[in-house]
């Protein structure tokens, strides 16, 4: 099972409190993790990646394991504590705006 | 009994303040959407309960959200509210925040690319809603004025938008670009009188106009003067800040430029310039008196460069001729040391008797007059800065 820990607006969007808990088939990557999310909370589709491009949207950030995956590839795997459940996978809103 | 809910978008929320139609006492709802920004919240004139609100966010991006009970609850169309939807093969249905330009050639052959800052040509990209305006006799049928400017339609209660594709793809789009909020398209009326005659308007490109529910377009901005473009009188590039009109007289438009007061009497065909004795005629906010068609109120905005009100004086002007000849409505706003501005679309009528204004300041205050305009109150001091204000007439 996988760990996902959302931004507070977006868990508000969601309806959730505390960490996401989902189960992703095959590799976890950043690509199948947040089609998981997705699918299972549609409400966030657009908030996160574009809805056509698929691209991060430039203020959210994705952290694990201490480090920043931002820039990795959407399709590379993540770290085995991410996939294990042992660490969770931080969507993030980055410090700036008003 | 009758009374009014006046719908108030900011920069952190949306807030919801109700009143009989006394307009004396008022219940104030929210923050509605906390920490978001609420360009935009307006009723179905067909069913008062049925209140789309657009609200947006540098991290989050676009949502579309619909209260069907009047503004008590809100969801997201088509997606479920909390709802999970893991179903092998089940297609998420969030696509309520989806709006996506139409670039086939069997609907206008929009044009992909508009004038960037430095000349060049840039693609469009969507970033928010600006303006939402509902159908007059359908609550599912809403339309949405976006950023960078297009026009899109939902015919499902907001589930679902498709672009009106004629109108970036009627020729000038290649000579649109940003003004400093950006480019949008703000502005959105549609005429009681006519099903197949819409009027937008962009900043900056201008007004335009359709004739034929959306397929056609055409810019409407003869007579207009922008000192602030090569050529001043040039079919598109007016940085149009908002337009009016009362319901009665659909083919009479009152206009806010970036500069200037203007008036259409023939559906936006030719403008004539009202500005009169107006302070300043920069501004952002017009409109019209519910049941007098002749009388306008604006806000008077000190420059381009400086957007607060003209003296340090908060006052709407008042004209009763249509224009050129403005009064100053003062009483109960401040007349000193004053320093906010009211945006394009904080400014409303509702359409009591006595007919009711309302206006919202980028410094958190909604005010409103029972008497047309002769005073005012505030119904409200402390929001966070005011981006838009409308308002319902309960019977």
């Amino acid at each position: 099972m996988i760990r996902l820990v959302l931004p507070p607006h977006l868990r508000t969007l969601a309806q959730v409190k505390g960490e996401v808990q989902l189960e992703v088939k095959g590799q976890v990557t950043q690509r199948t993790v947040l089609d998981a999310l997705e699918a299972r909370y549609p409400m966030l589709r657009g908030t996160i990646r574009d809805h056509e491009t698929l691209q991060r949207r430039a203020f959210l950030r994705f952290f694990a394991c201490e480090e920043d995956l931002s820039h990795e590839s959407p399709d590379a795997a993540l770290p085995e504590k991410v996939a294990s459940g042992a660490e969770p996978f931080l969507i993030i809103g980055a410090i700036a705006g008003g | 009994m009758s009374g009014v809910r006046v719908l108030v978008g900011t920069r952190k929320g949306a807030f919801i303040l109700t009143s009989d139609g006394k307009r004396q006492k008022w219940d104030v709802s929210g923050p509605h959407f906390a920490g978001w920004e609420l360009y935009h919240l307006k009723g179905s004139p067909a069913d008062p309960n049925r209140i789309y609100a657009s609200q947006s966010s540098g991290w989050f991006g676009q949502v579309i959200q619909r209260s069907d009970d009047g503004g008590q609850t809100w969801h997201q169309p088509g997606t479920p509210a909390g709802e999970e939807s893991t179903e092998p093969g089940a297609m998420p249905k969030g696509h309520s925040n989806k709006f996506v330009y139409d670039t086939s050639s069997g609907s206008g052959k929009p044009l992909t690319t508009h004038q960037w800052y430095d000349g060049t040509q840039h693609p469009w990209e969507f970033k928010r809603v600006w303006h939402l305006e509902p159908s007059l006799n359908d609550p599912d049928a809403v339309y949405a004025g976006i950023e960078d400017a297009a026009l899109f339609r939902s015919s499902d209660g907001g589930e679902s938008w498709h672009e009106l594709a004629g109108l970036r793809g009627h020729g000038t789009g290649p000579k649109w670009q940003p003004g400093a909020g950006g480019m949008c398209l703000h502005t959105i009326l549609l005429d009681p009188k006519n099903p197949d005659r819409i009027f937008i308007a962009i900043s900056a490109a201008g007004a335009f106009r359709t004739d034929d529910g959306g397929k056609t377009w055409k810019p409407i901005n003869r007579g207009l003067r922008s000192q602030y473009i090569p050529d001043p009188s040039a079919e598109v590039g007016h940085c149009v800040h908002h337009i009016a009109m009362n319901s009665s007289r659909p083919s009479v438009l009152f206009m806010q430029k970036h500069w200037d007061v203007m008036r259409s009497d023939d559906a936006g065909d030719s403008w004539k310039e009202v500005s009169g004795n107006l302070p300043t005629d920069f501004g952002f906010a017009i409109d019209v008196h519910a049941h007098e068609p002749e009388t306008i109120y604006v806000v008077p905005i000190k420059s381009d460069s400086e957007h607060y009100v003209h003296d340090a004086k908060l006052r709407v002007y008042r004209s009763r001729s249509g224009g050129n000849e403005w009064e100053p409505l003062t009483k109960g706003l401040p007349q000193s040391n004053c320093y906010v501005n009211v945006l394009r679309d904080a400014m409303a009528v509702d359409s009591l008797d006595n007919c009711g204004v309302y206006f919202g300041t980028t410094g958190g205050q909604v005010y409103a007059s029972a008497d047309a305009g002769d005073s005012w109150n505030p119904i409200v001091r402390d929001l966070p800065a005011v981006l838009s204000v409308e308002v319902q007439t309960l019977r």
